[in-house]
Parts: C-alpha cells; sequence; structure tokens
C-alpha cells in the first residue's frame, strides 16, 4: 500500500502532441481516484504512464516516495485490470489468478499459492469455476477473474482502466457495487479510469476531470457537483447535464431570453460589468412554483415559461423549455458540446418537476428557480464566477473524513 | 453455409455431391500410385486400374532388395534436412515475426517485403549460381548446403503466416503479463508462445512440406548418396534391365514418402485447428 505523486506529468508523442499535459495529482495511501473525461482527453494514457506501460516524457512519478519514472513496469509493483480483462486463455482460472505468484520464482510455496488463490477466490465467488477456462466463463465472471489476478499480488495500488465497459448495463450496476466494497476492504490505493459518470460519482474518494491533457478540476464528487472550477467541469457532471443560459446582469437582475430573474447579492457581484455571462443551472434547481410553498418560494424567483414537451420517468418528470439563444455565446456553448462527446448545443432548458406535476406540452407553467445554488460563467474563459472555494474544500474535506471513518470502521470489524 | 449450421436436403445433397468430385479429383492421382506401386512389372502394361496380381515386391526392393542402399539413404537424408531446415525456419520465423507484429522499427516494411521478394523469385534461376558457389566454399553435396537454400524458401512464408498470427494475439495480455511481475521474455514464452502455438504447428508444418517436396535443389545441389533427398534419389531408380522402367519401385517410393507427411498432419490436425486465443478478452 503506497501513495503516488504526479508531478507535472507531460506526455508527448513523436508529432510533438501532448496527450497529457502538465497533470500533478497527489494521492493518498488507501484513497480511490477516478480519471474521468470525454474520449481522448488522456485518461487511459495517464493510468498507463503509472503503470510503466508509456513512457513519461517530462515530470516524475513517484510510488511510496520514491521515484519510478524509469522503472519497468514489473518492478513497480502495481496491479492492472483491463478493459479487455486480459485473460491468458489457455490457463484456467486458478493458473490465472495464480500467475503473478508463479512469475516470482521461490517467493511463495506451492501451499501458499494454493491458500491466497482460494482466498481471492471465495471473496469474488469464483471457488465453482477454479478449474474452467476463461473461454467458459460469462463476462462478468471473466471480470471477477480479472481482479481475482490483481487482488493475489498485495500490490501497491489497484489500477483499473475501464473495466466495466464491457459489461451489460445491470451485471455493471453489481461490478460497481463490488469494486467499491473490494477496495474499501483491502483499502487499497486505487486509480480508476472511466468515461461513465456514474461510476466516477460512486466510487471514487475524489475525481479527476481530464480535457485534452489537461486537469480541470481534481475534487470530491459532492464538490465537483456543487463547486465546479469551469463550464466544461459543470457540463460534465451530472445527468441531465446543466442548463447554460445566457445572459447580462444588471444590478440583481439578470436578463435572459426567458425573461428577467432575479438574483442574489453574490451572483450580482460576480456578473457585474461584465457584457454577457453564462449562467449554469442544474435541472433539479427548477421546480413547479404552483407545488411549492410561500416560505420555499420566498428562497428563489419565480419566472413564466411555456413547456416545449414533457417526460414523466415515474420518480420525476423532465420538462423542456425552448429559448432563442445569444449568438455571442453560440460558439461557446458549440465548443462545449462538442468537448463533452454530446450531440449538438441545446436551445433548451431542462427542468426537473415533480412527477405530480401535470406539465403538457403548450403549458405556461409558473417555474420556481433556486438562485442560491446557481452558478454565473464567463463565455470567453469558462471560468466559474460565483465558485465558493472554501464550501468546496469543506466539501472535498468531508469525502476525506467518511473514507478514513470507513477504513477504521471496517478494521474495527475486523478485529 | 447457412448460419445456423442446418442444412436442407437439397443443400445436403449439393455439398455432398461437390465433396466427392473435389474428393476425387485430388485423390484419384495418389489412388493410381498406390495401385500401380502393387502392379508386378508385367502388370504395368496393361490398361486395368487394379493390380492383377497384387505383390509387396517394389517395397521388398526399395526397403530391402537393390534399390535399398539409394532409397534408405536418401530417405534418412530428407527427413534429416527437412527437420533440421524446419526447426530454424520456425525458430527464427517466429522470433522475427513477433518483432514484426509488436515493435515499430525501420525497416520493417524492407523486411517484409524482401521475404516476399525472395519467396516469388524462381528456383531455377537462383540454382546455377548456388551451384558454383557452393563447389568453390566446399558446401556442394552436404547437408548444410540444402538445409541453407530450403531456409530461404521456408522463411520468408514462415514470417507472413507467423506475423499474421501474433497481430491476432491480443496485445494487452502481454502488458497484462509485465504488469503482473513478468520480463519481456517470460511474457512472450508464458503469455505469447501458447496462444501462438496453432499457428507456429501450421507454418511448422508448411515450411516442412516446402522442403520436403523440393526437387530443383536437391537434384542440382548433391552428387552423391551423402545429401541427396528422395524426390532427386527417385530419378536414379534403374530397373532391372535398361529396357525396364523402374515405375513400380518408383511408386512404391513415391508412397512411402508421403506417409510421414500424412502422419504429420493427422497428428497436428488438433492443434492447427483448435482457436486457442479464444477468450482472452471480452466476449
Amino acid at each position: 500500500m503506497s501513495s503516488i505523486t504526479l508531478k507535472n506529468l507531460v506526455k508527448k508523442y513523436d508529432d510533438g502532441f501532448p496527450a497529457v499535459n502538465d497533470i500533478s495529482i497527489d494521492i493518498e495511501d488507501g484513497e480511490f481516484i477516478i480519471l474521468v473525461g470525454p474520449s481522448g482527453c488522456g485518461k487511459s494514457t495517464l493510468l498507463r504512464m503509472i503503470v510503466g506501460l508509456e513512457d513519461i516524457t517530462e515530470g516524475d512519478l513517484l510510488i511510496g516516495g520514491e521515484r519510478v519514472n524509469e522503472k519497468a513496469p514489473r518492478e513497480r509493483n502495481l496491479a492492472m485490470v483491463f478493459q479487455s480483462y486480459a485473460l491468458y486463455p489457455h490457463l484456467t482460472v486458478y493458473e490465472n489468478i495464480a500467475f503473478p505468484m508463479r512469475l516470482t520464482k521461490g517467493k511463495f510455496t506451492k501451499e501458499e499459492i494454493d491458500e491466497k488463490v482460494r482466498h481471492a477466490a471465495t471473496m469474488l465467488e469464483l471457488t465453482e469455476h477454479l478449474d474452467r477456462k476463461p473461454a467458459n466463463l460469462s463476462g462478468g465472471q471473466r471480470q471477477r477473474v480479472a481482479m481475482g489476478r490483481a487482488i493475489v499480488r498485495e500490490a501497491d495500488a489497484f489500477l483499473f482502466d475501464e473495466p466495466l465497459s464491457n459489461l451489460d448495463a445491470k451485471l455493471r450496476g453489481q461490478m460497481r457495487a463490488e469494486i467499491a466494497r473490494l477496495q474499501r476492504e483491502l483499502n487499497t490505493t486505487s486509480v480508476y479510469v472511466t468515461h461513465d459518470q456514474t461510476e466516477a460519482m460512486t466510487l471514487g474518494d475524489r475525481v479527476a476531470v481530464l480535457k485534452k491533457g489537461l486537469l480541470q478540476q481534481i475534487a470530491s464528487p459532492r464538490e465537483l457537483y456543487e463547486q465546479p472550477a469551469n463550464l466544461f467541469v459543470a457540463g460534465f457532471i451530472g445527468s441531465p447535464s446543466m442548463n447554460f443560459l445566457p445572459g447580462t446582469v444588471e444590478g440583481n437582475v439578470f436578463s435572459t431570453p426567458l425573461g428577467k430573474i432575479e438574483i442574489p447579492d453574490r451572483a450580482a457581484k460576480a456578473g457585474e460589468g461584465r457584457d454577457i455571462v453564462l449562467a449554469g443551472i442544474r435541472p433539479e434547481f427548477f421546480d413547479d412554483a404552483s407545488q411549492l410553498s410561500e416560505a420555499q418560494l420566498s428562497k428563489g424567483t419565480t419566472f413564466t415559461a411555456e413547456i416545449s414537451h414533457s417526460e414523466w420517468m415515474g420518480n420525476e418528470q423532465y420538462a423542456y423549455v425552448s429559448y432563442e439563444t445569444d449568438e455571442r455565446v453560440h460558439e461557446t456553448l458549440r465548443n462545449l458540446a462538442e468537448e463533452m462527446d454530446a450531440d449538438e448545443l441545446r436551445t433548451q432548458l431542462v427542468v426537473e418537476v415533480d412527477a405530480t406535476s401535470r406539465f403538457r406540452s403548450g403549458d405556461t407553467a409558473e417555474l420556481w428557480l433556486d438562485t442560491r445554488r446557481m452558478h454565473l460563467f464567463d463565455p470567453a474563459t469558462g471560468e466559474n464566477l460565483t465558485r465558493d472555494e472554501e464550501a468546496g474544500a469543506e466539501l472535498t474535506r468531508e469525502a476525506r473524513e467518511d473514507r478514513k471513518r470507513d477504513a477504521e470502521r471496517f478494521v474495527a470489524r475486523q478485529g | 453455409m447457412a448460419s445456423n449450421g442446418k442444412l436442407t436436403g437439397k443443400q445436403r445433397l449439393g455439398w455432398t455431391v461437390l465433396s466427392v468430385v473435389v474428393l476425387v479429383y485430388a485423390l484419384f492421382p495418389v489412388a493410381a500410385i498406390l495401385a500401380t506401386s502393387f502392379k508386378t512389372q508385367a502388370d504395368l502394361g496393361t490398361a486395368s486400374f487394379l493390380p492383377g496380381s497384387p505383390t509387396w515386391a517394389n517395397y521388398e526392393m526399395i526397403l530391402f532388395g537393390d534399390a535399398q542402399g539409394l532409397f534408405l539413404t536418401a530417405l534418412r537424408n530428407s527427413i534429416g534436412i527437412t527437420l533440421i531446415a524446419t526447426f530454424i525456419a520456425v525458430v527464427l520465423a517466429t522470433l522475427c515475426a513477433y518483432a514484426i507484429a509488436r515493435l515499430d522499427f525501420p525497416g520493417k516494411k524492407i523486411i517484409l517485403g524482401s521475404a516476399l521478394a525472395v519467396s516469388v523469385f524462381p528456383v531455377i534461376s537462383v540454382v546455377i549460381p548456388l551451384f558454383n558457389l557452393w563447389r568453390n566454399i566446399g558446401l556442394y553435396d552436404t547437408w548444410l548446403g540444402l538445409i541453407i537454400p530450403y531456409l530461404s524458401l521456408t522463411l520468408p512464408i514462415s514470417i507472413w503466416t507467423l506475423a499474421a498470427f501474433f497481430r491476432q494475439i491480443p496485445w494487452d495480455l502481454e502488458q497484462a503479463a509485465q504488469v503482473d511481475g513478468a520480463t519481456q521474455w517470460q511474457a512472450f514464452r508464458r503469455a505469447i508462445v501458447p496462444l501462438a502455438m496453432p499457428g507456429v504447428f501450421t507454418t511448422a508444418i508448411i515450411a516442412f512440406f516446402i522442403a520436403w517436396n523440393d526437387f530443383v535443389y536437391g537434384i542440382s545441389l548433391t552428387s552423391t548418396e551423402a545429401a541427396r533427398p528422395v524426390p532427386a534419389a527417385l530419378a536414379f531408380f534403374t530397373g532391372a534391365s535398361q529396357f525396364e522402367e523402374p515405375t513400380g519401385a518408383i511408386s512404391a517410393a513415391a508412397i512411402v514418402v508421403t506417409i510421414p507427411v500424412v502422419v504429420l498432419v493427422l497428428l497436428f490436425q488438433r492443434q492447427i485447428v483448435s482457436g486457442l486465443t479464444q477468450g482472452a478478452v471480452k466476449g
């Protein structure tokens, strides 16, 4: 078990393209870090640099305080689960799991190997499949064999490269829980690459959001969600993703294509004197005004809008409101959509309302907006103008405490 | 073929007829030689397909009789030279193909290209200069003198088939092995070679055939029993008198030389067919 330190890591390919550009992350011992981003953001490359399958062009990589830049993968004592599982098809499940130990001649006795393999198999419910070949296993079982091979190593850290992307949705949910449980139990430092934000949000102690080789923000899932550093992080995290409404701030009034919205002082101050800003509003910041109490209504602002269509999901309901976008932010939003691998940019607001609301297309509805939680972004730089550093840091600190408490609780239960 | 594996009656009939036609076309010459090898000298002239009075005389002649010296030494030469040439070709080609499939190095295209060029070069145009060269440096009429040209025939095709095979093996496996603690060599030996075995066997058999069936080098670069392989030796069989053609003996010898090849294919059939890479990656 070890900490991993990435110091200004750079990966440049022969053509000079920086796939990973000046990334620094301190990963604590026992921490579960997620690398997330759209395809081509360099997250897999970064993981492969840590494990040693990809050379480091510049910067330092420290594992347990020791620089390992020049070390071969086998000398780094890390275990990796590949996207394709990479099981050895000519070996049985037992031999697949035992493979890493067989390579270290003389270090383990036969009995030790057998005990470790059986222990891992029990943990992963593979005991009855030990004599089978990978070809005869289901996707989920193969995935577990790959994890078993990682566990027996007693490696300093686990690295996962999109391990669940080949499984169907139901199995993915199960394996996600499984990985979270194992990581807590073993309390092993883990780095996990994914493009699935559900995995990122549920598994990670901290999540590093990458875009085009650059680290955008690294924070606990809650901080990413509540206090995103910029437009990209705000748009990438959350589903359905954040609405970006262009407008101009004058005093405490925010003029948008949907009408004038009253905003709190903090936002007013941040947006003051700017030609145009983008308001980042998550779908759940809205609600159906007719269903709220006076007390609730007074905490935000109400406005009316025409519903273009609505989707009733059972537990919630999404209503869509179309609006004319502003030419001045058109370019920004289009780039953003492209960066996030999203389809075309939407010029409609997604509003999440209670499932009991009866919104139909064409209705003119009175909507309530929780203006305290919205953020304002600079369309030119993407910077979050209303980010509360302290509140964000507090969220990440809490996540860290939660993790420590989890680990202690587990140790206590074991003892 | 039908994707569900079930054929209708008509399709089944069609395939059966087609298979029989192909089998007869391919095996008739073999059957004819087999029949001839059991014929007596007098029978050879008759027009019947089957021998009138089957006899082992031809086999006795090449294995124990007059032609024994000629045939058995040639057989020993053939087996020895072919096995050595095949072994060297497969080992070299395995390493070379692995490098070609995995590494990016300058001149990779040139190696593949020249290998292909060598393999299409007509043998007959090489054999005369080779004859002169071998005489001068003392390789004429030796095993090594045949093994080297056989390598030039077998290596290119071995490299091409094996390179194609190595490309199919997921690279992840090797990287996984390296992360698991294997050296480059261990990863190659314990993760890649076992998977490449079907390809290696296939290649070995192809290389073996090529060397085993060679006639031009065999007859041009040898002069005595020291290195003469079977295909060349057959041409030196003589009948009982100068008016007799040794057709029966040649047929018997041809059957005897075919046996190792057939045995080899039957032996390694499973290895060739088995798709070992199955299940390595996602399914």
